[in-house]
């Protein structure tokens, strides 16, 4: 039980470590071109702005979940 | 970093960082943290009317990831969530309205950060009081082994009175394990916890969670899973109407989820190791760090 648990943690620190290395990445790519983009939308067409901001979040749940999820599983799947 | 939404000044590696705690509540708790995000918000000099609509919006990805987990569990009961839904997106509304109000006068920052304290402050004396008082029960009944995970509240007798009240339409919530309550009994509870979401940020699990236990008699395994996918559609609502008002920066929301993503994954697996009054006595002290927070940006300018 103790073994496993290790086990766990271990791999869960690895995923951790690559997950950061994948978001630092994101930050400045991505959102950090987005940001003026969505400053102007703000400023200008608030309801589209709106729909935006939701489907921008919704949209990285479920992006961010589904390579999370299946970073923890391939790093099992090897540390077998 | 630069937002220019909020015209704030943050390191998103601190926002990373305060999701990914967050996002252990939101799994663990069903609660989505903004008694912790919102002044953590606050603590890097975001004002409260930001604080609360990008907290706003950060939670819907919160609670997207951790409801589905829940969902898979076989925590949410989707008929009470979608009843759940309607009230607090009335809440919400009524909530965003009165910050709207605050904001005109010049005053938000100052008023929700009272509210927030006597808020906060309530809830975690009251949850102590009562998870205290079930633990001991729980302690004194000769029942071990096959009860020992069973949901218990000290709360009960109030609930079945609750429960007994025949205001027309009465419903049942077979997942939950009720026979008979009251619609407007849960459109009521879910009206108060949608206003405080509105005003205070967040989903409001702090509100609702607690009252789904102690005031509809939902176990807590299951009302910490119905609450997120509540929230989902609520904070989805709340995330809207607040950015029409011009209060939401989705680049902080979405430099916070990120960190949020994995944090809740940990959560919602630990909620499996735990009877629901151990959950309860656990939330305690959560609270009183947003108190501490708000507390010390009040005294300090608002700023860290």
């Amino acid at each position: 039980m103790k073994k496993h648990s290790a086990k766990s943690l271990r791999v869960f620190a690895i995923e951790l470590a690559i997950y950061a290395a994948f978001v630092t990445a994101y930050f400045f790519l991505v959102l950090h071109a987005l940001g003026n983009w969505l400053y102007r939308l703000e400023m200008q067409h608030r309801v589209l702005y709106a729909v935006v901001a939701i489907l921008l979040i919704a949209g990285q749940a479920v992006v961010l979940d589904a390579v999370a999820t299946r970073l923890f599983r391939f790093l099992r799947r090897v540390w077998r | 970093m630069f937002f220019p939404i909020s015209h704030s000044d943050i390191n998103p590696f601190y926002l990373a960082v305060v999701g990914f705690l967050i996002g252990i509540l939101v799994g663990f708790f069903g609660v989505g943290g903004s008694f912790i995000a919102g002044p953590a918000l606050r603590l890097m000099g975001v004002d409260w009317n930001y604080a609360v609509g990008t907290d706003l919006a950060h939670i819907v990805g919160k609670s997207i990831v951790a409801a589905r987990q829940h969902r898979t569990l076989g925590n949410v009961d989707l008929k009470l969530g979608m009843i759940m839904a309607l009230g607090t997106i009335a809440g919400a509304e009524g909530g965003a309205q009165l910050i709207q109000v605050l904001k005109r006068a010049g005053n938000v920052n100052t008023v929700v950060s009272w509210v927030a304290i006597v808020v906060y402050m309530s809830i975690s004396v009251f949850m102590l009081w009562e998870s205290q008082k079930t633990l001991r029960l729980q302690k004194g009944r000769s029942h071990k082994t096959a009860e020992s995970k069973q949901d218990h509240s000290a709360f009960g007798p109030v609930t079945k009175k609750i429960q007994r009240m025949k205001i027309w339409p009465m419903i049942s919530l077979p997942t939950s394990g009720i026979e008979k309550i009251s619609l407007w009994t849960i459109l009521l509870v879910a009206l108060i916890g949608g206003f405080f979401s509105g005003f205070l940020g967040g989903g409001a699990g702090y509100i609702r969670m607690p009252s789904m236990v102690y005031v509809l008699g939902i176990p807590t395994h299951l009302a910490v899973g119905t609450d997120l996918f509540e929230i989902v559609i609520s904070a989805s609502y709340g995330t809207f109407t607040h950015a029409i008002k011009g209060n939401v920066d989705i680049l902080i929301a979405l430099v916070m989820h990120t960190g949020a993503v994995i944090g809740a994954q940990i959560g919602a697996v630990a909620t499996q190791y735990f009877a629901g009054p151990k959950i309860r006595l656990a939330f305690v002290p959560l609270p009183l760090i947003g108190v501490a927070i708000v507390v010390y940006t009040l005294l300090t300018g608002h700023k860290f």
